[in-house]
């Protein structure tokens, strides 16, 4: 196990390595810098920042240093909030998101599930569309369509839920965390449908009902396991996607979250920020990936088995 | 009293397309201390109608329309679903026939074998553990205290059916129905878990439903045999009547398809067409772990028009000796000489004039054809890759191929899956013998069919060869087979071979203790007996 895991994090090395260089020289390459705008400003000022923040050096002497730094967990200064850096614009904005992900998470995992092995008992009967339906609506609704009509009919008409903000007032968590996790819960319930699918027409779940096990037991204890390892494989992944994805319900709902700041850094040409985003959420989704492989070797009794020799 | 009395049972399945009567009125009875077997082919209706019994068969579309099925005194035909659960696994329990599928790889034998225990009798999971472990060790397994906690997969097939019938016989059943449960086994193995069943059965006295589509297995172990065909019994009684004076017409047909007799020895003089020395050829070793050897120094010859017979159990390396000689594998090293020309170190290209000379013939006909392609593109394929005959000659050809292995001509735009298993294996062969080829690999063409048509295939592939011209290697774990078509035969046992000989001298002495153990094996004895076979 121990040998899977580290073999698994040095593959994840060139990953992020690849993920830092190619999105350091586009945003170069791409028009207009940090510095560039309307408003005139004299040549000796723009030198000076440009030195401060090492724009003057020859870009692949800039691309070293950022490595240098990086390797210390410096993701540098921002070139647009003046005085704080990339690093604590980061954590500032992570505990929230990542809660928001969270929730959204388990709202996908309990709905998901539920809704695919409803639906796996009685395939091709009302019990099967019913569920399988909603949860193509989860998939193809996107959030800034699904966020504000929730909004409009708890928030708005009915009155139960605040229609923004994150903490304030109770029950504010609610709202964006199904618009998050609604399109999760569709993949899940997808998933597990199918993988429930594939086990129940296993030989094993014919001599589990020969003991005279009672149905539930039977779905239970001997399908459960092996129809939701598709799901298992899926979380981690799904996880990373959460975080990295959420800046739409964030700006609907108003959360201060970590996706503001990508959006902005991006139209501010903020090198550093959007750099430091970048790879930040690159590495969690290495991150979760591997989690979720670990995970699912780890439910898997002949995998398990394989790496202990 | 009989401890199972079944009267007039019906199963019907309700389909889209109409009714199926899947059983079709059956009556038989099961004494306790007793075989009952019943025989018949794939379809025929005898899990059915077993399954049925237990309320395990899928309800819609099954529905049982008619019948009694009486147990310890209750009708199991008008239980209630929780009611049969009670009966299911206490009173009545199942060996299912594939082991490497009927137990759950998620858990540990030990938390599977205690279930009924903790179901039926509501035992602490500590008591249960400890007859778990007195369960296994019946059925024969080492270390069981230790297995207790080991997962399927750690298991060889033969032990699995152990843990299978372990489970079964936990709760102490009066009634086991054992469905097909050595037909995935080697044939060693197959005679240990025929002995194991019949001395647990005799010790503790309980009825078996033996199921088989296989009549030499039956014919060593049962007491009474109903023969099955179409959902009904075509005939039933006592095992050497059956065996003696069989009655109806399907019997005999069965009788007769279990390929006894020996093939008579050919003249013929030997002169080698494929001459192997030394092969070797490994498997890399899953994720670093050390390379297995399939083929360990293996030195043979196969003559022109002579059908080698090459033996041994799952995983000595029979398959992967055939894919290695026509170069579908890389052997590592030694030489493979065809025709005089060595092939072990030619490319593709070079290859390729060879392999119209030499075809291959697989063993699972559901699985070795393109679906996607009809009779006549696969037919037509290789005909039109070796150039065998231009467009004009097409239709022609691929039409006498057809007959050639006896598929009607009409059929010739279908698809694989319109077509009965051994209709299916007469496309492979037709594939494999329509460029005219000098050898033929054959990796168990009729392992996968039931014995009629398992006896018109042999006959088949019998007659192409001496039709053709062709020289074969038929490999097959069944002997009984190999004796029928084999001239020469090749033993193979973990990559090596063991003993080799005419098909007559390796049955009437062989010289290895483990030929002869492996002849000792072959189901059947009674059936051989009443042949007055050189067995």
């Amino acid at each position: 196990m121990w040998r899977f895991t580290v073999l698994r994090v040095l593959q994840a090395i060139p990953v992020i390595l690849t993920v830092i260089t190619l999105t350091f020289f586009l945003i170069r390459a791409a028009p207009g810098g940090p510095f560039s705008s309307e408003k005139a400003v004299s040549p000796q000022v723009q030198a000076a920042l440009e030195a401060r923040y090492r724009l003057d050096q020859p870009i692949l002497q800039q691309y070293f240093s950022y490595l240098a730094d990086l390797a210390h967990g410096d993701l540098g200064p921002t070139f647009r909030y003046p005085g704080r850096t990339v690093d604590e614009l980061i954590l500032d904005g992570l505990p929230i998101t990542a809660e928001l992900g969270f929730y959204a998470l388990m709202i996908a995992l309990v709905l998901g599930v539920t809704a695919g092995v409803v639906a796996s008992l009685k395939p091709n009967t009302l019990q099967d569309y019913v569920p399988m339906g909603a949860a193509m609506v989860g998939i193809c609704m996107p959030s800034f369509l699904l966020g504000p009509l929730l909004v409009l009919v708890f928030g708005i008409w009915l009155q139960w839920l605040p229609v923004s903000g994150w903490g304030s007032t109770p029950g504010d968590k609610l709202l964006p965390s199904i618009t998050l996790g609604a399109m999760y819960a569709g993949y899940i319930a997808r998933l597990s449908r199918a993988g429930m699918l594939e086990v129940l027409s296993q030989d094993y779940l014919r001599t589990a009902r020969a003991k005279g096990l009672p149905e539930y037991v039977v779905i239970l204890k001997h399908a459960l396991r092996g129809g939701l390892l598709p799901v298992v494989s899926y979380l981690g992944p799904a996880f990373a996607y959460l975080l990295s994805g959420s800046f739409v319900v964030e700006t609907i709902f108003q959360i201060p979250g970590l996706g503001r700041f990508y959006i902005q850094a991006a139209f501010n040409r903020d090198y550093t920020m959007i750099l430091g985003t970048t790879v930040f959420l690159a590495t969690l989704i290495v991150v979760f990936n591997l989690l979720s492989d670990i995970a699912a070797t780890w439910l898997n009794p002949r995998l398990r088995y394989q790496y202990k020799q | 009293m009989a401890l199972l009395d079944v009267t007039d049972l019906k199963v019907h399945f309700h389909t889209r397309n109409g009714v199926v009567p899947a059983v079709d009125g059956i009556s038989f009875q099961v004494e306790a201390g007793k075989t009952l077997a019943i025989i018949g082919e794939s379809g025929s209706g005898k899990s059915v109608a077993c399954y049925s019994l237990v309320g395990l068969i899928p309800k819609p579309p099954g529905r049982i329309e008619d019948g009694r099925a009486l147990f310890e005194g209750q009708d199991l035909l008008t239980l209630s679903e929780a009611q049969l659960r009670k009966v299911r696994g206490k009173g009545i329990s199942i060996i299912f026939q594939d082991p490497m599928t009927s137990l759950n790889p998620y858990m540990t034998i030990g938390e599977q074998l205690i279930e009924p225990l903790q179901l039926h009798f509501s035992m602490s999971r500590r008591d249960a553990w400890q007859k778990g472990i007195k369960t296994l060790e019946e059925v024969g397994i080492q270390n069981a205290e230790r297995r207790m906690h080991a997962y399927p997969f750690e298991f060889s097939g033969g032990m699995r059916q152990r843990v299978v019938i372990a489970m079964a016989l936990v709760a102490e059943p009066q009634l086991i129905i054992a469905d097909e449960p050595t037909t995935a086994l080697d044939v060693t193995v197959q005679a240990q878990i025929l002995k194991l069943l019949r001395d647990l059965q005799q010790r503790r006295n309980i009825g078996v439903i033996f199921i088989s589509h296989d009549l030499s297995v039956v014919a060593d172990i049962a007491d009474d045999i109903c023969v099955m065909q179409h959902g009904r019994f075509v005939e039933q009684g006592e095992r050497m009547a059956i065996f003696q004076t069989p009655q109806h017409e399907y019997t005999r047909k069965l009788l007769a398809a279990v390929p006894a007799a020996a093939k008579r020895p050919a003249s013929y003089t030997p002169e080698p067409l494929i001459t192997i020395t030394d092969l070797y050829t490994q498997f890399c070793g899953n994720r670093g772990g050390p390379a297995v050897k399939a083929l360990d120094g293996i030195s043979l010859q196969i003559n022109r028009h002579e059908i080698l017979g090459l033996v041994g159990e799952s995983g000595s390396g029979k398959s992967t000796l055939g894919r290695s000689i026509l170069r579908l594998l890389q052997p590592c090293s030694g030489s493979i000489r065809f025709d005089g020309r060595e092939l072990v170190h030619l490319s593709a290209a070079e290859l390729k004039p060879l392999r119209r000379r030499m075809q291959m013939i697989f063993q699972d006909p559901y699985s070795s054809l393109n679906p996607r392609m009809t009779v006549y593109d696969t037919l037509a394929e290789p005909l039109l890759l070796h150039g065998v005959v231009d467009r004009k000659g097409l239709d022609t050809a691929v039409f006498e191929l057809m007959d050639a292995v006896g598929l009607a001509r009409a059929n010739v735009l279908r698809y694989p899956h319109e077509f009965s298993g051994g209709q299916r294996q007469r496309i492979a062969i037709g594939r494999a013998i329509g460029t005219k080829p000098e050898f033929i690999v054959a990796d168990e063409p009729v392992s996968a069919l039931d014995v009629t048509i398992q006896a018109q295939i042999l006959d088949l592939l019998l007659d192409l060869v001496a039709r053709f011209n062709l020289s074969m290697l038929f490999i097959s774990h069944d002997l009984a087979v190999v004796r029928y078509l084999a001239d020469r035969i090749v033993v193979m046992k973990a990559g090596k071979l063991v003993e080799s000989g005419t098909t007559h001298d390796m049955f009437t002495s062989p010289q290895q203790s483990y030929t002869q153990a492996l002849l000792a094996a072959i189901p059947g004895r009674v059936l051989r007996d009443l042949d007055d076979s050189p067995l």
